[in-house]
């Protein structure tokens, strides 16, 4: 009843080709991003803007990144955490070294220098497949984090091997409040995510698909695999690198290489199984649930014990928690959330009847 | 000459950790070769095996008393895996399965901390982490007493599970669930038990492994990220061959080793991490397979 699209008729290329068919989507994507750019920041409080919104755009991007690489492209990376780390070192450096480097170009050149560091990684994909690149990928987590570690220059030679990211300026305004960064965040991930969204139905994405699908196939029907599989390499890293760098500069501040850890690359890894392998949307309310998951147990031991639970305890719960919901999900509804609501949307075209 | 003498002392104190990384990358071989699921929650299962026993010991059970318990225990949880994960995830893809794995290691992990706690706790197993006093006086080599038992174990474990593969009926249904599960249920090998008993195997695989790390280094959290290290010898070994497991662990061992001590100065040391990696990554540019693994040949 509230999701018809009786009556819509494409009668063109051009609108059958476009990204929201449906009149309802269009509106509600229009309102939603309204939503996001003019009330959002101005109801959220602080820590609701730099505590969960910002992270949530964040991790939603590299998630994005992710899925394009392992629900796209089929190839199962468990090192997404090491891209984000030269994402956020190289925007650190980048901005560090070349004077008056616009901060928009410094985070696309960030990006550029995660796509370049995930394509080397991403070659010994062209000659294995599954789980030994899985396991191969872990040596980029590994090697990346230990190199940032090891060499003092990444850090500029910091005693505490941290580093403190530099002010956002941009059109020669510093972007410091946590309104004016969301904005900024929001802006490079809703532009992203355009992208990505126009690469998935595209002939990119179908390239992807082929070789995901089953990747003898592929090469027998032209494509090229080394091509495909480094751009997926590529295009998923450079979601990193920029999610990385966001990630260092709109939400930590301060950064050590060791924020990178494997455990982030298993929470990227989480939001893109739960939110739904090979969907942009996935990505978002997969970050979004892995991301307030813990807030919410939190405040609810809060509520139910006081504080009588041990915060060690806490953690080792949370931890099952997300353990047991991967393998429900895994066993119950392997397309995550984003099937979930394709099904509200097909039970909602018919409501209220059933049939 | 000294010279000489430091390799050699590096080089068999890299073959006995390698040793021990054989010892938890057999856990994985196990289950990989019984139902092709690439098992991420061993080093999660060392963990916890390792911390029930030095628990039940806490508790007040001997030595001799907590062992058969922590077996149970193990046996148990491996037979809860199979019935809970595995089997309602049946026929899906390794990578689904590697995925379940990881959410299962979560699992396995914070139950073990919730139960016995995040303290740090000593093994004692009788066997001293001391260079043995006779070889260091006569060849100047430093070899731990318990480098060579946790070899020892190892090689017993490597032929035990490799006769059990090749020479037993139960290996022979192993084998056939392996290569083709519908095919193997369709001409009466009792799946479900097979795949139970490999999980349990698998536990008390763990839990050897565990005794000897936790001997080693203290029963801490950080056992978890043993099955990282076990994870290039199971590449370079190949998945699916029990002999490929001791080979590889001897390889990775001993390069490790050798490059913290001969390379690893020359970029400021720490290159353990990844060195093997790196190392598993080349060698499978050059052998996809692995050592010994079966070659496997695609048909579209």
């Amino acid at each position: 009843m509230f999701y018809r699209e009786a009556g819509q008729f494409r009668t063109s290329y051009a609108a059958d080709s476009q990204l929201l068919p449906l009149r309802q989507d269009r509106v509600g994507m229009a309102i939603i991003l309204l939503l996001a750019v003019a009330v959002v920041p101005f109801v959220a409080n602080d820590y609701w803007l730099s505590a969960i919104l910002i992270p949530w755009l964040i991790l939603a991007l590299v998630a994005t990144g992710q899925n394009i690489l392992m629900g796209y492209a089929g190839q199962l990376s468990l090192g997404s955490a090491g891209f984000m780390a030269v994402g956020a070192f190289a925007c650190y450096n980048l901005i560090l070294r070349i004077d008056g480097i616009p901060f928009l170009l410094a985070l696309f050149l960030s990006g550029i220098c995660a796509a370049l560091v995930g394509i080397v990684f991403g070659l010994p994909s062209l000659r294995i497949r599954g789980l030994y690149l899985a396991v191969a990928t872990l040596a980029s987590q590994f090697f990346i984090v230990w190199a940032l570690d090891k060499f003092g220059w990444f850090k500029n030679y910091d005693p505490a091997g941290v580093i403190t990211a530099q002010p956002i300026i941009m059109f020669g305004h510093n972007f410091a409040s946590p309104r004016e960064k969301y904005w900024v965040v929001l802006l490079i991930v809703a532009a992203l995510t355009l992208a990505a969204k126009n690469m998935a139905r595209g002939s990119t994405g179908r390239a992807w698909m082929a070789v995901r699908d089953m990747d003898v196939a592929a090469e027998v029907m032209g494509l090229s695999l080394l091509r495909t599989k480094l751009q997926a390499f590529a295009i998923s890293s450079f979601y990193c690198g920029v999610g990385g760098a966001l990630f260092a500069f709109a939400y930590l501040q301060t950064v050590e290489p060791s924020a990178f850890t494997i455990d982030l690359s298993f929470r990227i890894l989480f939001m893109v199984i739960i939110g739904g392998l090979g969907t942009i949307l996935g990505s978002f309310l997969g970050a979004g649930f892995i991301l307030l998951m813990p807030v919410f147990l939190n405040v609810f031991f809060h509520k139910a014990f006081g504080k009588a639970v041990d915060a060690t305890i806490t953690s080792a719960l949370e931890q099952v928690i997300f353990g047991v919901l991967i393998i429900v999900f895994l066993i119950f509804e392997p397309l995550g959330f984003a099937r979930l609501w394709q099904l509200t949307k097909e039970r909602l075209r018919l409501w209220p009847f059933r049939h | 000459m000294v010279d000489f003498w430091f390799f050699i002392e590096v080089l068999v104190g890299g073959l006995l950790s390698g040793a021990m990384y054989s010892l938890v990358a057999l856990g994985f071989v196990l289950i990989y070769k019984a139902s092709s699921v690439f098992n991420f929650a061993q080093g999660a299962m060392v963990f916890f095996a390792v911390l029930s026993f030095v628990g039940f010991m806490e508790l007040g059970l001997p030595f001799w008393a907590a062992l058969p318990v922590a077996v149970g225990l193990m046996i148990l949880v491996g037979m809860a895996t199979e019935r809970f994960v595995l089997r309602p995830l049946v026929s899906q893809s390794e990578d689904t399965l590697l995925m379940a794995t990881i959410g299962l290691a979560f699992v396995i992990e914070g139950v073990a901390q919730i139960v016995w706690g995040v303290d740090v706790r000593r093994l004692d197993l009788g066997i001293r982490d001391e260079p043995i006093g006779w070889l260091a006086d006569s060849a100047g080599v430093l070899v731990s007493q318990l480098d060579i038992t946790a070899g020892v174990v190892a090689g017993i474990m490597v032929a035990a599970l490799a006769l059990l593969f090749s020479r037993t009926k139960v290996g022979r249904g192993l084998r056939a669930v392996a290569d083709d599960h519908t095919a193997a249920l369709s001409i009466g090998i009792p799946l479900k038990h097979i795949w139970m008993l490999v999980w349990a195997t698998a536990g008390v695989v763990a839990l050897v492994a565990g005794m000897l790390w936790g001997a080693r280094s203290g029963v801490q959290f950080a056992l978890v990220w043993v099955a990282l290290k076990a994870l290039p010898v199971l590449i370079i070994g190949g998945f699916t061959s029990v002999p490929g497991v001791i080979v590889a662990g001897l390889i990775v061992g001993a390069s490790e080793k050798i490059a913290e001590v001969y390379i690893g100065p020359y970029f400021g040391g720490g290159i353990e991490g990844w060195a093997p990696y790196m190392l598993a990554v080349l060698f499978l540019l050059i052998r996809p397979e692995g050592l010994f693994g079966e070659k496997i040949i695609r048909r579209v």
